[in-house]
């Protein structure tokens, strides 16, 4: 079986302070144990450092941004397909997303198949829909809001009570102690993320979270729990640890039962002082630490792509906490004529470079 | 005296290292911290253990009972012992 060679784009080679998920991913893959997998890579730029690391990817394609619509990325698909074959795409993004669920059908009749969550599992786990998701699935969030406007938000901020997190639909949190403080942050996220703009009650407490893998019928194949143990200035964690939590682990079983997730999730819950885990938020994808979780023994990239084939998966049961990963920064040193053949033919085989 | 419990799950290492795995939290304890924690899963209660450090470190049993109390208090606040409420089990 090991000689089998599965053919998978992957998205998210942006290995910078805000990692993409792709490196990590592409790490799990060629450990997998059920197939050998030849790798290309989808890349939006022709600097994501992904696609100049040693041995990680076979090929690199440039694909168009989301906002060129899923036409321009279809047509771009079929003619890398045409040429590699691809089995799998695993896309890494948020914001890429909801183009590969619309295209997950039509991708499917050119033989690429993916593992991704519905179009209702997507949106309906929105930030801005945190608060009916919390009652629809019977889980603990925190109060939210969405607000439109200036004098709204003064008014819900008031009633939530000092201080009060003021976040973007897509990106972006910050804690305000006053009303001009969240006037600012208004300002600032609804001019970048645009409207609404979503009002949150504040929690204190440690911030735990989870990765996993749902296979679409309600069952856990795979769940490992994380603590950061540094955070950058944008809030992404730079080191952290795996830890048994009874707790983290009985919700994270419950979203995937009750939601019948399909397909790689991050769960970010805060347990409180009084020990209540709210859940945060809900990225409907593999998060950028899961290597991981791949080596406590849990390979969710692997099992996901076996699940998108159609195999028969067996769900991981345990993995060892106590385990740390410290990210790194690395400079890679690269010819121009790389650079340049990616940047003009938007593809690049990735030779050793020893210039 | 009451017995005092350290979790059973936590991890403690012969250089005073302690690791939750619950929680994800680490900790160091001094060498005389260690023994205390040893005693305790040995299943000696407070006056035990009062007796024990005594004998050892020929200290003021009055400081070593007061010790004793803080580091108590101490690994209760971190949740490293087993009447936390049972969250980290």
């Amino acid at each position: 079986m090991a000689d089998r060679i599965i053919n998978i784009g992957v998205t998210g080679l942006n290995a910078i302070d805000s990692p993409g998920p792709g490196v990590p991913v592409i790490r799990g893959l060629r450990e997998a144990k059920s197939f050998k997998a030849r790798i290309i890579g989808l890349a939006y730029e022709p600097l994501e450092p992904g696609i100049y690391i040693d041995g990680l990817v076979d090929k690199t394609y440039l694909i168009p941004y989301p906002s060129a619509g899923t036409d321009m990325l279809m047509a771009r698909l079929e003619h890398i397909q045409s040429v590699e074959k691809l089995d799998v795409i695993i896309p890494n993004f948020d914001a890429e997303l909801y183009s590969f669920i619309k295209l997950e059908r039509a991708l499917k009749n050119i033989g690429i198949s993916m593992f991704l969550p519905t179009m209702e599992q997507f949106e309906e786990r929105h930030k801005f829909n945190l608060d009916e998701f919390g009652k629809k699935y019977n889980l603990d969030v925190p109060e939210s809001k969405p607000v439109v406007s200036q004098s709204e938000l003064l008014k819900v901020a008031k009633e939530m009570g000092f201080p009060v997190m003021v976040k973007g639909k897509y990106y972006d949190a910050y804690a305000a102690n006053t009303p001009d403080q969240a006037r600012n942050y208004f300002d600032k996220i609804s001019a970048k993320w645009g409207l609404p703009v979503i009002l949150q009650k504040f929690v204190k407490g440690t911030e735990l979270n989870m990765t996993g893998l749902g296979d679409g019928n309600g069952n856990t194949i795979a769940a490992v729990g994380m603590r950061k143990q540094f955070i950058t200035d944008k809030g992404k964690a730079w080191a952290g640890i795996t830890i048994h939590d009874y707790r983290l682990m009985e919700i994270t079983k419950h979203f995937i039962a009750t939601t019948k997730w399909r397909g790689g999730f991050e769960l970010e819950i805060m347990k409180s002082a009084d020990n209540t885990y709210y859940l945060m938020e809900i990225n409907p994808r593999i998060p950028a630490w899961v290597y991981l979780a791949v080596r406590v023994g849990q390979n969710i990239p692997e099992a996901l792509v076996n699940l998108a084939l159609g195999n028969d998966v067996k769900p991981y049961h345990s993995y060892e906490a106590g385990k740390l990963f410290i990210r790194y920064a690395y400079d890679m040193i690269v010819s121009r004529e790389r650079f340049e053949e990616l940047s003009v033919n938007g593809e690049l085989a990735n030779i050793a470079d020893n210039q | 005296m009451s017995l005092i419990k350290i979790q059973t799950n936590i991890a403690i290492s012969d250089s005073g290292f302690l690791f939750n795995p619950a929680t994800g939290e680490s900790f160091s304890v001094n060498p005389v911290g260690l023994e205390i924690i040893r005693l305790m899963r040995e299943g000696k209660n407070e006056t035990e253990i009062c007796a024990a450090v005594n004998n050892t470190y020929d200290a003021d049993p009055a400081i070593v009972e007061r010790d004793l109390h803080d580091f108590i208090h101490m690994l209760r606040q971190h949740q490293l012992l087993d009447n936390n409420g049972g969250q980290n089990n």
